[in-house]
């Protein structure tokens, strides 16, 4: 294990984490989109309820994958930044309208125009975030960054398209499962039926665009399609990745929804896992791998004990986060109770 | 227009819009937490409003600052991609360190504003102290990368790349300490006398409001504070730039002839081809005195140095003057203030009027101030190494995301005034205050 290795698998615990919490962020965003049905305002309402709290700490793990890659890894950075110019200003005009819509409804008139046309903002960029972050991965995986800059429409394929869908539907779906939960929390069984169908409906449509996804790499994303069938690993990662989502749809059908929940996030959790071991040890196609793309071995080094001390704070605030809006008994642990 | 000047267009925008937020995030949850502390103390109900409208402005204000600071993040590479491949290595350790002060201050924030009857008073209030203590830490790791930039050092390059790198150096540059306290106070002062502003226009309009006067004393108070100490660092950082950056201070004060007992040029407009700085008010020895605490000192002029090696001269100048300026009224008004607190007075009506006046000035300081570090680094990103046209992306066609990002930042900026507005619009005067919501 060099530091190269520690820190490209931090990158990836950092990238599985964006995905199961800002990732469903997004997600909720597009289940605004798509509520349909006498309840849709509820839905919209108790999503909005769900991400407040915590969607800016989730879009930190995007930062942090950004700050170690330019830090660990700087001349990968610069190619990809040249390369996925214009998928990433996308990402970004992406990530920029949907944080500041949602906030922008929450504190603007309580007038329904008005929410709705918020509404509309938060909930298109919220498509066009991780539709925009599925194609820079999908991109990367098939190696289709433009190394000057000069053909600014390279990723424009098959496969990093698809991968943009799929995230888009991965992160619906997981959204889907986690408002499931949440409704039941709140004792709302007509809109937890409401999620339970819609993640579903969406399940349904993540299985068929990983399917289109997975044909479409035969030919563009060598590395992935190697992954998916021939590597050593490749077997035992698609029984947990099969049973984590029979897991999470017979939770869903069941009404086993905290089971759901947690099959699910595995789910989201090894699909990424399993980019990052087909593209193993390349950062990105079949370019420059971890170990040729290194900074100096000292910024390395500090960068690791960084996130070594860094991680010491950040997962208890991230729990105690988590505890006080997600959690059944809310703060007791660490403060007495709200009088009344 | 170039691709170059786009870029610099772009990424210039981006930053003097972040920069807005950035501050406001990192002094408005103290006044925030001070008002809820004060309310924890006293009971005023008065006081329990104003945090929570406070709150409300920093929800705002906040995300506006989250989203755009990812913006400079991605736009570091999209825009200076050479830049970062040489400097990445170096500066990354107090990037990634700021990026776990953001987290805290995101996290903690999130049960801040949402937490008011979902986490205990302790947790609540401990929650506001975090988010004001990791903002401030935020501001000083990035600030940090900025001094970096200005006087680079802890690394060797060859064949075009780092080697070499000893982090701790790199991250602690010589005139770390100037940089760091100049940026800290300039936010407080910012926030603070925006803020004040807007109360004491409250004032003017129902003098007996008590909710626009406990805000008042405590966006004045902090804001106040850090105007007043503004001075002594200004002082510093003219002392350290005079050693560190000689020809910075040559740019900034006008400065074009090496010499001994040399005046400062109060305002004015340097010539570039005259060599020399006209219509300014010269006080004799003043620039000697200020860089130098030497009335004869020599100070080293822009002829000394290689004329590729300028910065924009005309420009850093008159940004300073502008900083400089706007600094000192906000620290005359500050004065002002403690004298009518001291005094146990309320303020009079004519202070109030050039409180509200001077709402903008503190930002205006403060863009100023950012304008002359980053126009007094030109022609290079990295001072003497790397130059800003060799640090630009070869990619093409820059003048449309420019127009694009123009359009978004134009669009937040509105509607992020309107909907303060709003906040403030609606907010008490001498009417009963509402009852608390939340048992203190």
């Amino acid at each position: 294990m060099t530091p190269a290795d520690l820190l490209g698998g931090a990158m990836m615990v950092a990238l599985v984490l964006y995905a199961l919490l800002g990732g469903a962020d997004f997600g909720g965003g597009v289940l605004d989109l798509v509520a349909r049905g006498p309840r849709r305002e509820a839905q919209r309402g108790l999503v909005e309820g769900a991400i407040g709290p915590i969607w800016e700490a989730n879009h930190v793990w995007l930062i942090l994958v950004v700050v170690v890659l330019f830090t660990a890894f700087p001349t990968a950075f610069a190619a990809v930044s040249i390369g996925l110019f214009v998928p990433l200003v996308l990402l970004l005009a992406g990530i920029v309208l949907r944080g500041a819509a949602f906030t922008f409804r929450h504190y603007d008139r309580p007038d329904p125009r008005v929410r709705v046309r918020w509404g509309l903002v938060f909930s298109v960029s919220s498509v066009l975030a991780p539709l925009m972050l599925g194609t820079v991965v999908g991109a990367l995986a098939s190696g289709r960054v433009s190394a000057d800059g000069k053909d600014p429409f390279l990723w424009l394929g098959g496969f990093p398209l698809s991968v943009g869908l799929l995230a888009v539907a991965l992160f619906a779906f997981l959204a889907a499962v986690y408002s499931a939960v949440e409704a039941e929390g709140q004792g709302l069984p007509d809109l937890v039926d409401d999620f339970r169908t819609q993640g579903i409906r969406l399940g349904v449509q993540v299985f068929a665009l990983a399917g289109i996804a997975a044909v479409l790499s035969y030919r563009e994303a060598p590395l992935v399609f190697a992954g998916l069938t021939s590597r050593a690993w490749s077997l035992p990662l698609h029984l947990a990745t099969g049973a984590a989502a029979v897991t999470a749809f017979a939770g869903l059908l069941t009404g086993r929804l905290r089971r759901a929940r947690a099959a699910a996030a595995l789910q989201v959790a090894l699909i990424v896992a399993g980019w990052g071991l087909a593209q193993y040890p390349y950062l990105y196609g079949s370019g420059p791998t971890l170990a040729a793309a290194s900074a100096p071995r000292e910024t390395q080094v500090a960068v690791l004990w960084a996130l070594a001390a860094g991680a010491v704070f950040l997962f208890p605030a991230l729990y105690l986060l988590l505890r006080t809006f997600k959690g059944e008994r809310p703060i007791a642990v660490v403060d007495r109770p709200p009088r009344g | 227009m170039t691709d170059l000047l786009a870029a610099r267009w772009l990424f210039g925008l981006s930053l003097a819009f972040h920069i807005v937020f950035a501050a406001i995030g990192v002094a408005m949850p103290l006044f925030m937490v001070l008002a809820e502390w004060r309310w924890r103390r006293t009971g005023d109900a008065v006081l329990l409003d104003l945090a929570r409208r406070w709150a409300r402005g920093t929800a705002i204000l906040f995300a506006v600052g989250a989203v755009s600071g990812t913006v400079i993040s991605f736009e570091l590479g999209l825009l200076w991609p050479r830049f970062m491949a040489l400097a990445g290595p170096v500066i990354g350790l107090p990037f990634a360190l700021e990026g776990f002060a953001f987290f805290a201050e995101a996290i903690f924030l999130g049960i801040y504003l949402y937490g008011w009857d979902r986490a205990g008073p302790r947790l609540h209030l401990l929650s506001g102290v975090v988010v004001a203590a990791s903002g401030a830490v935020s501001a000083f790791f990035v600030t940090l990368a900025n001094a970096w930039m200005a006087v680079p050092a802890g690394f060797t390059v060859r064949d075009g790349a780092a080697t070499d790198v000893r982090p701790l150096v790199a991250m602690f540059p010589p005139g770390w300490p100037h940089e760091v306290l100049h940026v800290l106070l300039s936010t407080y002062i910012a926030t603070g006398f925006g803020v004040a502003g807007i109360h004491a226009l409250g004032l003017l309009r129902r003098p007996s409001s008590a909710f626009h006067r406990a805000a008042l004393r405590i966006a004045l108070g902090v804001g106040g504070v850090a105007a007043l100490l503004m001075p002594f660092s200004g002082d510093l950082s003219a002392r350290q730039v005079a050693r560190l950056q000689p020809e910075k201070l040559a740019a900034l004060e006008g400065q074009f002839e090496t010499e001994r007992s040399a005046p400062l040029h109060v305002g004015g407009l340097p010539d570039v081809e005259r060599g020399e700085t006209r219509f300014a008010i010269e006080i004799p020895y003043g620039l000697s005195l200020l860089a130098f605490h030497d009335p004869h000192a020599e100070v080293k002029g822009l002829l000394a140095f290689p004329r590729d090696t300028w910065p924009p001269v005309a420009r850093v100048h008159v940004a300073f003057q502008v900083m400089v300026g706007t600094g000192s009224l906000l620290a005359l008004l500050a004065a002002l203030h403690f004298l009518v607190v001291l005094r146990g007075r309320e303020h009079p009506r004519p202070l109030l009027r050039a409180l509200v006046l001077a709402t903008p000035l503190g930002v205006v300081a403060l863009e100023a101030g950012w304008l002359v570090t980053e126009w007094g680094r030109q022609p290079f990103t990295v001072w003497g190494l790397l130059r800003t046209a060799d640090s630009v992306t070869p990619v093409a066609g820059l003048g449309l995301p420019l127009a694009g990002f123009t359009l978004l930042y134009l669009f937040l900026a509105v509607v992020t005034v309107r909907l303060l507005g709003r906040q403030v619009a609606s907010a008490p005067g001498e009417e009963a205050a509402p009852e608390p919501e939340v048992a203190r």
